[in-house]
C-alpha cells in the first residue's frame, strides 16, 4: 500500500482517515465512502491533471463521481489536495455547509458534477468528451466513477454502449466493485463494457501501484473501463 | 410553405456552420435531414440512437464542456421519458441546453397516446429556470431559436404542425384585438382559430408565444384597459397548465378565468386526424366560440 509519498507538512493518504473522522456520525453510506478511497487517492495523487488553481481551465482532467452516495472519501480527498478547506468537514451537511450528503458541483468548486440520483455520471462524461473533442481539447482525461449496483440503472447502458461506438479514448469508467448489486453481474462487470469496444482491467481496487497501471497504460481510440474490486459491502 | 420543422432543422443546419459553440444532440429523429451537417461538423452533430436518457446526459455534458447543445426529438422522448434527466442533467447542474420539441399535443394523430404530449409544458413548470416558446409559425420559430442560441439558459422550443397564417414577430405578449367583455389569452398555434372563434365580439385577445416566463405584466394591463377581469386562457397543450402564471399575474386583482387546451379528464383513444382531436378537446373553432361566449355571457 502507497502512503501517498507525501513531503513534510503535507496531506497525505495516512491522513485520509483522520479527515473522514471528522464527517464520521451515524451517516448511513459510510461503507460505501470507504469503498472508493483507495481509488480517489490514486486519481487525485497520480493521475489526474487538476489542482484547485485549474477548476476552470477547459484543458483540465474531470472527475466526475456519479456514484454521489457516501461522498466523504471524496471530500475527504478533496481537502487533502486543498480544494477543500478541512475544518470545512466537521459541518457537513449541515444547513450551513456547503457539504452535503450528496456532491453539488454548483456549490463546491472542484466538484464536476451534482450527483446522488444514479445512473446520470456517464452520460455526463460521454457528453464531456463530446464537447472537448469539438473544441479541439482532445488530451484532458474524463473519469467517472460508479458502483456496481449503480449500474442497475439503464442509463448507465445506454452510455456505455454510445461511448463505446464513439471510441472515447479519453474516457474512463472506474466501477468500484463491492459486489452489492442485488442481482449480481454474472459473467463479470468488464465483458459489459467489453463487448461495446471498451478496454477493460479489473485490479484489486485497494492496490494503488495496479490502479494506477490500469489508469495510466495506454488504450488507444477505446473507451477505458477499470473494475476496481474490493470488500464486499457488509450486510 | 415549409413548416416549422423543417424551418428549425434549416435553421439548425445554417447555424452549425456560423457558431462552433453549436452542438446539435439527436435520438435517431430527424437525424436524415441533417446527414449534410453531419458530414461537416461530424464532431457537433451527435445521433445517440434510441437512447433518449443519454441523449439529455450528453447535452448536459456538452454544456459542461462549454458547448451549446441543441436537443431534437418528439415531445415525449425529449421531456417525458427523460424526464429525471432533464431535471437534473441541466439546471441542477448549473448549465443550459435548447430544447427542441416536434408534434404537440397530439400532431401525430395515427400514432395515438405513445406519440402525444400535452404533459410537457406543465412537466417542465415543475423545474425553475426553464423559458419556454410555442410559436405560432415557422418564422417565429426561427427567431425564437436564434434568440435562444447565444445563451447558457434552458429553453424549450415547443414546434408542431399546426400554425397561424402569419408571423407576429417582436417579444412579449401583443395585444392583437382590442375589446372590453374580456380578455382571451391564445398560446402560439391558437391564435388563428381564437381570432376566428371571437370574430365579431366586443373582447380582447392576446397573442403569447412565449409563455414561461409568464408576462404578467401585459395581462395585468390588458386586463385594465379592456376593463373586465374575465380572462380565457387558450392554450394547446394541458388545460390549465398556465392557470398559476395567470393567477399569479393577477393575485391583486378579483378575477374570473377559464382554461381551455387538452382535456384531462379522459385520454382521447381516438386516431384520425389533428382535426379531430381538435374537436375531441373543443380546440377547433366552433369549441372555443362556444367556451368563450358561455363563460363571458356575450351568447
Amino acid at each position: 500500500m502507497n502512503n501517498g509519498d507525501a513531503p513534510p507538512g503535507a496531506t497525505g493518504y495516512a491522513d485520509l482517515p483522520r479527515l473522514i473522522a471528522r464527517m464520521r456520525g451515524d451517516e448511513k453510506h459510510s461503507g460505501a465512502a470507504e469503498s472508493t478511497v483507495d481509488v480517489l487517492w490514486v486519481l487525485y495523487d497520480r493521475v489526474l491533471n487538476v489542482s484547485p488553481e485549474t477548476v476552470e481551465d477547459p484543458a483540465r482532467d474531470r472527475f466526475l463521481l456519479s456514484k454521489g452516495h457516501g461522498p466523504m472519501a471524496y471530500y475527504a480527498v478533496l481537502a487533502a489536495k486543498g480544494f477543500l478547506d478541512p475544518a470545512e468537514l466537521t459541518d457537513w451537511a449541515g444547513s450551513g455547509s456547503r457539504l452535503g450528503m450528496h456532491p453539488d458541483r454548483v456549490l463546491v468548486p472542484g466538484v464536476e458534477i451534482s450527483s446522488g440520483s444514479l445512473g446520470h455520471g456517464l452520460a455526463l462524461g460521454v457528453g464531456t468528451v463530446f464537447g472537448l473533442r469539438a473544441r479541439g481539447l482532445t488530451d484532458p482525461k474524463v473519469v467517472v466513477l460508479t458502483g456496481d449496483a449503480e449500474l442497475d440503472e439503464g442509463s448507465n447502458h445506454e452510455a456505455i454502449t454510445l461511448a463505446g461506438r464513439a471510441s472515447m479514448a479519453q474516457l474512463t469508467a472506474v466501477v468500484v466493485d463491492n459486489a452489492s448489486a442485488s442481482l449480481g453481474w454474472p459473467g463479470g462487470i468488464a465483458d459489459r463494457f467489453a463487448v461495446e469496444g471498451w478496454a477493460t482491467r479489473t485490479v484489486d481496487g485497494r492496490d494503488h501501484e495496479a490502479l494506477h497501471r490500469a489508469f495510466t497504460a495506454p488504450h488507444p481510440d477505446r473507451s477505458l473501463c477499470v473494475v476496481a474490486v474490493v470488500e464486499p459491502k457488509e450486510g | 410553405m415549409p413548416g416549422m420543422r423543417d424551418a428549425f432543422l434549416s435553421t439548425v443546419d445554417q447555424v452549425l456552420d456560423e457558431d462552433p459553440r453549436v452542438a446539435v444532440v439527436l435520438a435517431d429523429i430527424s437525424a436524415g435531414a441533417l446527414r449534410d451537417a453531419h458530414a461537416r461538423h461530424p464532431r457537433r452533430v451527435i445521433n445517440v440512437g434510441i437512447r433518449e436518457q443519454a441523449m439529455i446526459g450528453v447535452a448536459g455534458g456538452l454544456a459542461l464542456a462549454g458547448m451549446r447543445p441543441v436537443v431534437h426529438t418528439f415531445p415525449t422522448f425529449l421531456v417525458e421519458r427523460p424526464y429525471e434527466q432533464v431535471k437534473l442533467d441541466l439546471a441542477h447542474q448549473g448549465v443550459g441546453a435548447v430544447l427542441v420539441s416536434w408534434g404537440g399535443s397530439y400532431d401525430m394523430a395515427t400514432a395515438g397516446r405513445t406519440h402525444q404530449s400535452p404533459g410537457d409544458v406543465a412537466l417542465l413548470d415543475t423545474i425553475p429556470g426553464w423559458t419556454v416558446h410555442v410559436p405560432g409559425h415557422p418564422d417565429e420559430a426561427v427567431a425564437l431559436l436564434r434568440e435562444a442560441l447565444p445563451g447558457d439558459d434552458t429553453v424549450y422550443l415547443r414546434l408542431s404542425g399546426q400554425s397561424n397564417a402569419r408571423p407576429r414577430p417582436g417579444p412579449g405578449v401583443q395585444v392583437v384585438r382590442a375589446g372590453s367583455g374580456g380578455v382571451v389569452v391564445a398560446v402560439g398555434p391558437m391564435l388563428d382559430r381564437v381570432l376566428a372563434a371571437t370574430d365579431g365580439l366586443d373582447v380582447t385577445v392576446l397573442y403569447a408565444k412565449t409563455v414561461r416566463p409568464f408576462d404578467g405584466d401585459a395581462l395585468r394591463a390588458a386586463v385594465a384597459a379592456t376593463g373586465t377581469a374575465d380572462i380565457v386562457l387558450v392554450e394547446p397543450y394541458l388545460a390549465g397548465t398556465s392557470v398559476h402564471a395567470v393567477g399569479g399575474a393577477l393575485e391583486e386583482v378579483p378575477h374570473r378565468l377559464r382554461a381551455l387546451g387538452v382535456r384531462r379528464d379522459a385520454e382521447v383513444r381516438r386516431y384520425g386526424d389533428v382535426t379531430d382531436h381538435d374537436l375531441a378537446h373543443g380546440l377547433d373553432e366552433a369549441g372555443i366560440a362556444a367556451a368563450v361566449k358561455g363563460f363571458l355571457g356575450t351568447a
